[in-house]
């Protein structure tokens, strides 16, 4: 029999998405984003060590519009990783595996990314009397 | 043949007499003992960040300066980042498909995880013994 080039599954130009595979393709790229963070993360330990103007710049680097953009996406990316990572080791465990379960956890840690990263804000802007 | 099929060892595998289980499941096994231990400790982080970080250098360096402070962060970024690298390594495994290319990402991945941790324990070092 001739050997014809067939559609390799998942075929992701059709493949239309479902919360299972969005919730695990994300855990990857926030994985991914948050190991970046650990840079500026290092970098302000070190000027935090270096003395004042170096502290200086680094709060004003992270406190600037794009400091807070990138803040903001790494506190949600935070939440998000922290929460479906939490489903993945209730997994290894052998817990939430009913169809149910695994959409009702995926919607979960949706949700619960958005209200923990709002939270984390408000509360960040409401401790420096900012609201 | 048949009733070798139903095990799922490769024949490889079964010829030589080795597991399928070597340096595997340390890799998944570390990765799970980091991820239990970033529970506690990055909340931890980003409660500091949240609450008591500020403009204000003083408060920073007073938080940051303590001696329970540097053991939680030496911990929080030895986890932080074996967790990173062990991530970072299974993404590089599956998407790079050039030898070389992988070759080179795997090693700057390890070389940055650990120079990284390193600097960042050693900064912290410096603001408890000097105070910033």
């Amino acid at each position: 029999m001739a050997s014809h080039p067939r559609p390799v599954s998942p075929h992701l130009e059709i493949y239309r998405p479902q919360l299972t595979s969005v919730t695990s393709i994300l855990h990857r790229i926030t994985g991914g984003f948050l190991s970046v963070g650990i840079l500026p993360l290092v970098y302000w330990l070190i000027a935090a060590a270096s003395g004042p103007d170096a502290f200086n710049q680094a709060q004003a680097l992270a406190g600037s519009i794009v400091g807070r953009i990138f803040l903001f996406l790494w506190t949600g990316a935070f939440f998000y990783h922290l929460l479906n990572g939490i489903r993945h080791l209730a997994w290894d465990a052998g817990w939430g595996y009913e169809l149910p379960a695994v959409y009702r956890t995926g919607w979960t840690v949706l949700i619960g990314t958005v209200v923990l990263t709002i939270l984390a804000w408000v509360l960040g802007y409401w401790a420096r009397g900012n609201v | 043949m048949a009733n070798a099929r139903r095990s799922l060892r490769s024949e490889l595998g079964r010829v030589r007499g080795l597991g399928s289980a070597k340096e595997g499941v340390q890799h998944w096994w570390m990765q799970r003992i980091t991820a239990i231990a970033l529970v506690p400790l990055s909340l931890w982080f980003v409660a500091g960040i949240v609450f008591v970080i500020d403009v204000d250098r003083a408060t920073a360096i007073q938080w940051l300066g303590s001696p329970l402070t540097l053991g939680l962060m030496s911990l929080f970024l030895i986890a932080l980042i074996y967790h990173a690298v062990l991530g970072l390594q299974v993404v590089i495994e599956d998407y790079i498909h050039s030898h070389a290319t992988k070759l080179v990402l795997l090693l700057l991945i390890q070389f940055a995880g650990f120079g990284l941790a390193a600097a960042g324990i050693i900064a912290m070092l410096l603001i408890t013994i000097y105070g910033g």
